[in-house]
């Protein structure tokens, strides 16, 4: 993988910028939403629930040679569209990179303060499961080398 | 239609009209809280900036004219509620704490294992915790009055319900999901024939029809300044002279005491022995400010005006495609909560937001109700004094555009 997860915000804050009107925004948020992967159902599990969101959240992650691949679903079409955002940017990337990369896409994606305020919609909690996510198989992988 | 200007009454609401910069507000919360008119900001503010003082403390001036003021407003809110005394008015910090004075103070007294407290299917969660809590400690039981699919209580339920084992019965003067306003005399009618004491949750009713407490019949009828265009901080709880008498002190402090000794203590009488420490001054008397409003457009005139917007918006909503109301109960009040098939309220709630209209999504803090509906959330739109017909074709359009994003 050659592309940085910073690259990857880049771009999406790019690609975001040409759009004009909120309204398109949000359809391509939605779209990129309907575009995940199908979430597994063995997943959908209490313990995979993002606390803290308005709607519901489900994120699933597992290691697989020291990188992180996530999953996610939402009963919101726009929540949804966020976690699409957010696995863009994340999945499949190193743990030291996951853990070290903050999330700059938010602000600069032109959408409207409410979505803006990440607390609301749990964007601020999804973004620190997929930290933690990180950091647990980190840890993880480090006892094992022990 | 409305027997008042409402032109007039938009333009007292800075955050109506005042706001610098800002775009034109569609405001539909005012279920949740309600916007403030001029003179309760300048009320408070002036106050604080020329008058202010502590009350039933000092010797001097600025306290006894604090006191006067902070006492004038405990007699407003009697005449307001019609109360027979003004000692039958406490201060609280709202509804929620109110109910959980009643629920400490009377229900611990009061309740015994086996006991009863009967609430209904459509309380807040305020109206349920409180009791549950207590309930808990003593080994009483929750009981629950159902509701139809109408968003009514079942009546006929009622008599079945009321064992001698019920000691309170708790319930919603008006629905903060459903609209519903309860036939709250009858039920207290049949509550006190039965040997129970009734609480009324007045936090949707009070600032949108007008309440007479000695009609209701009720023995404690509580709501909350910040929902009837006054300060947040504040609540009313009326309780019936007999029996606020003869409950015990719920928190201890300065203000609530006769004598004090490290062997004992004894205590005011009602209100004062429910107003430890050091009220909210301030908001108190900002509260008069929005006592005087309120009756100054008198609320027989707001609870037609509101009336008249229900029967607007429940017409208009019908055009969306998909869309479904929950309460269709007769003379429901200015809260209508939806769903439309298809789209999460969340999705709803914000692209409305993006249109700079304010509602409500989520379960209302009514999550039995939510069960009880067979939905986990709503949209809710509610009215007050300020809404207006263009509020709703706003909405309207917002929910047409929404359909068009999400669809």
């Amino acid at each position: 993988m050659t592309e940085t997860i910073a690259d990857k915000q880049a771009a999406l804050i790019a690609r975001f910028n040409t759009i004009p009107g909120w309204e398109d925004r949000y359809r391509e948020i939605i779209r990129m939403g309907r575009d995940l992967p199908t979430f597994p159902e063995e997943h959908r599990l209490e313990k995979n629930k993002v606390k803290g969101c308005q709607s519901q959240v489900w994120l699933h992650a597992r290691p697989d040679d020291g990188r992180v691949h996530y999953v996610g679903d939402s009963d919101a079409a726009i929540v949804k569209g966020l976690i699409s955002l957010v696995l863009a940017v994340y999945s499949g990337h190193t743990f030291d990179a996951i853990i070290a990369t903050p999330a700059t896409f938010v602000d600069g994606l032109g959408l409207g303060q409410h979505l803006s305020q990440s607390r609301a919609n749990g964007l601020s909690a999804m973004l620190k499961q997929v930290k933690l996510y990180a950091l647990a198989f980190k840890a993880m992988a480090n006892k094992q080398t022990l | 239609m409305s027997a008042f200007d409402i032109e007039r009454v938009r333009a007292q609401f800075p955050m109506l009209s005042g706001r610098e910069g800002a775009r034109k507000l569609v405001f539909l919360d005012s279920a949740a809280t309600s916007l403030k008119p001029r003179v309760v900001i300048d009320a408070e503010a002036d106050f604080y900036a020329r008058d202010y003082g502590t009350v039933r403390r000092g010797i001097y001036g600025l306290s006894q004219a604090a006191t006067a003021r902070y006492e004038g407003v405990r007699e407003k809110a009697r005449s307001f509620l019609n109360a027979r005394e003004v000692n039958e008015i406490v201060f609280t910090r709202g509804t929620t704490e109110a109910i959980n004075l009643v629920a400490n103070s009377f229900g611990r007294s009061v309740l015994k294992s086996g006991d009863e407290v009967l609430v209904t299917a459509m309380e807040h969660h305020a109206n349920i915790v409180s009791w549950q809590l207590v309930c808990k400690a003593v080994g009483a039981t929750l009981s629950v009055l159902p509701i139809d699919d109408s968003g009514q209580l079942v009546l006929a339920e009622l008599d079945r319900l009321l064992s001698p084992r019920v000691k309170v019965v708790a319930l919603a003067h008006m629905s903060n999901v459903l609209g519903t306003v309860n036939p709250v005399a009858e039920v207290a009618r049949r509550a006190h024939a039965a040997g129970a004491v009734v609480l009324v949750d007045g936090a949707q009713s009070a600032a949108h029809m007008p309440v007479d407490v000695q009609e209701l019949g009720c023995d404690f009828f509580v709501c909350s300044s910040h929902k009837m265009c006054g300060p947040s901080g504040v609540g009313i709880l009326y309780g019936r002279h007999e029996v606020l008498e003869a409950m015990p002190p719920w928190q201890g402090g300065g203000d609530m005491i006769v004598t004090v000794g490290f062997d004992e203590t004894t205590f005011e009488a009602p209100p004062y022995r429910f107003e430890a420490g050091t009220p909210p001054i301030a908001q108190v008397i900002g509260f008069g400010a929005a006592l005087d409003f309120l009756d100054g457009i008198g609320r027989e005139h707001l609870a037609a005006h509101e009336h008249g917007l229900t029967d607007y918006a429940t017409g208009r909503l019908h055009e969306v495609p998909g869309l479904r109301v929950f309460g269709s109960a007769p003379g429901k009040g200015g809260i209508i909560a939806f769903v439309i098939d298809g789209m999460a309220p969340y999705d709803i709630g914000t692209l409305l937001d993006e249109q700079g209209i304010a509602v409500r999504v989520g379960h209302h803090c009514a999550q039995p109700l939510m069960k009880r509906l067979g939905v986990a959330s709503t949209v809710r739109a509610s009215f007050g004094v300020y809404s207006t017909r263009a509020d709703i074709d706003a909405l309207v359009e917002g929910l047409h555009k929404v359909r068009g994003i999400l669809s």
